[in-house]
């Protein structure tokens, strides 16, 4: 029952939603499991709250590994999560002037803006080492590349100004963005399209399992 | 004696292929802060892409109703702020009536602080714009692509109250509002999931709305195709995109001024990957001889 249960019902949700596209009356079903869907949706907040409490309360209550920056996580948790509740005016707590309102400016902000920039630094390095003209194909990705960070920025037309208008690093890269680059997104995006809906049906037909977590 | 030079030589592109890699983020750090000190003048040409959002938004008359997605965190901050800063005053000043929403949680977040920023500008003050009236925050609600389905059915059904609590129904903007027939335009600023592709799919594609969209730098190339089929009227592409935008409005912002930061960055990596490739081709050839 454990399996049976989960695979009818996925069937069941995954063949009502393709069928309610085509046979409007079946909305009525379809929007009755998009509402489980929110609840599940909002429920898997909590959970995910729950369980990393869970985990960092357990990592430190037995002295595991790196177990020091367990409490950093449940301090960030708590530090932004009672004021938000308790002394942001409730619901309106994300409206500017609120205690959660300011630790998000001046605390997360900050903090997600500084992880998300090192990025660049990583980028710089990584292209220093790795960007190498090793073979033909190597060579034109590098030369796109070029274009590309020359040409979206005001330098490209800088130094390609003694070319005539429409022959510039920022008309070339505009070129690679609007056509080999479309065509090959276009492509990615019809095999990504063909790859989902082969998995859909696996996965409605109950062939693929994994999500269940096994086979 | 010219053995001796080479064996130096050799050592030197070594070297330099062997670099500490804190001298190369050292490099951006300066190429990336120091510009930001100057104030550099640069002619930003408007690219078709960025000038279908313009004419999106300029083409929709005075009262016509905008409904924005902020579906980004601070992290992409950089690239997207400026851009629902702009668009903001874009619709402000064309006396639009702006819904915000979000399908990542800190989207309402990333409203609110463009709002604040917006506000700073006398004309928009002199508006004297009203909560619920000339603008609305619908807050978060989980449920990605799910909420973007039902709100094509009703909002209320996604948003039954606002981010501060109030009714719909007792929303002065919401009257009459009830899905996206409603709606004269929908912009997207995306990062990731959630985001662009999904309002495509889901809101596009089967309810016939017209959508408009920022990206960060990374996945505005995956939005080209959506424009060429005219399921998108146009993309603001990463920061450069955003610069464009502010360009074309005629209120050159924060982007325009961080372009010559990430010029000066864009030259740096180019140089980078210039002599590593001299030292890279310097070695082979050494090799082969």
């Amino acid at each position: 029952m454990r399996r049976e249960v989960p695979l009818v019902l996925t069937a069941m949700v995954g063949l009502t939603m393709i069928i309610a596209h085509f046979i409007p009356p079946l909305n009525i079903l379809k929007d009755m499991f998009e509402d489980w869907f929110f609840i599940i949706a909002a429920f898997a907040i909590y959970l995910g709250v729950l369980n990393l409490l869970r985990i960092n309360a357990d990592k430190i209550y037995k002295k595991q590994r790196d177990w020091p920056f367990g409490i950093v996580v449940i301090l960030g948790f708590l530090v932004i999560t009672i004021p938000g509740l308790f002394f942001s005016g409730g619901r309106s707590f994300s409206e500017v002037g609120t205690p959660f309102y300011y630790l998000y400016i001046h605390v997360y902000y900050p903090l997600s803006a500084t992880m998300f920039a090192l990025l660049a630094f990583f980028v710089a390095s990584a292209s220093y080492r790795a960007f190498r003209a090793r073979n033909v194909e190597a060579t034109m990705l590098l030369v796109a590349a070029f274009v590309l960070m020359l040409g979206r920025v005001p330098i490209g037309d800088w130094i390609t100004v003694w070319l005539p208008e429409g022959y510039r690093l920022g008309n070339a890269a505009d070129w690679i963005m609007d056509f080999p680059q479309t065509a090959g997104q276009r492509a990615i995006m019809i095999g990504i399209a063909l790859g989902l809906v082969s998995s859909a049906l696996r996965v409605i037909l109950g062939l693929e399992r994994t999500y269940m977590g096994g086979d | 004696m010219n053995q001796e030079n080479n064996q130096e030589e050799k050592s030197f592109w070594e070297k330099l292929l062997s670099i500490d890699r804190r001298i190369i983020f050292l490099f951006i750090a300066v190429a990336i802060a120091v510009p930001l000190f100057f104030k550099v003048s640069m002619h930003i040409p408007v690219t078709p892409i960025v000038r279908g959002v313009y004419d999106a938004i300029e083409e929709l008359p005075a009262g016509s109703k905008v409904l924005v997605s902020f579906d980004y965190d601070p992290g992409s901050m950089p690239e997207l702020q400026p851009m629902a800063e702009a668009f903001f005053r874009h619709c402000f000043r064309k006396d639009l009536k702006v819904i915000i929403m979000g399908l990542w949680p800190q989207g309402p977040l990333q409203a609110n602080m463009a709002l604040e920023e917006v506000f700073k500008d006398e004309d928009i003050k002199a508006k004297n714009l009203q909560y619920g009236i000339d603008y609305v925050n619908l807050g978060f609600t989980a449920g990605n692509e799910v909420v973007i389905d039902r709100m094509g059915h009703s909002f209320e059904e996604s948003y039954p109250k606002d981010g501060q609590g109030t009714p719909l129904s007792e929303l002065p903007l919401m009257k009459g509002v009830k899905n996206y027939d409603n709606v004269d335009l929908i912009y997207s600023l995306s990062a990731g999931y959630p985001g662009t592709q999904e309002w495509v799919q889901y809101a596009v594609d089967v309810f016939h709305v017209k959508l408009a969209a920022g990206n960060t730098a990374v996945q505005a190339p995956s939005m080209y195709p959506y424009v060429q089929t005219g399921q998108l009227a146009g993309v603001l592409g990463g920061m450069k995109g955003g610069a464009e935008y502010e360009t074309v409005l005629g209120i050159p912002g924060i982007a325009v001024r961080y372009m010559f930061s990430q010029a000066v960055a864009h030259a740096v990596i180019c140089l980078f990957i210039i002599i590593g490739n001299l030292a890279f081709f310097s070695l082979r050839k050494r090799k082969r001889s």
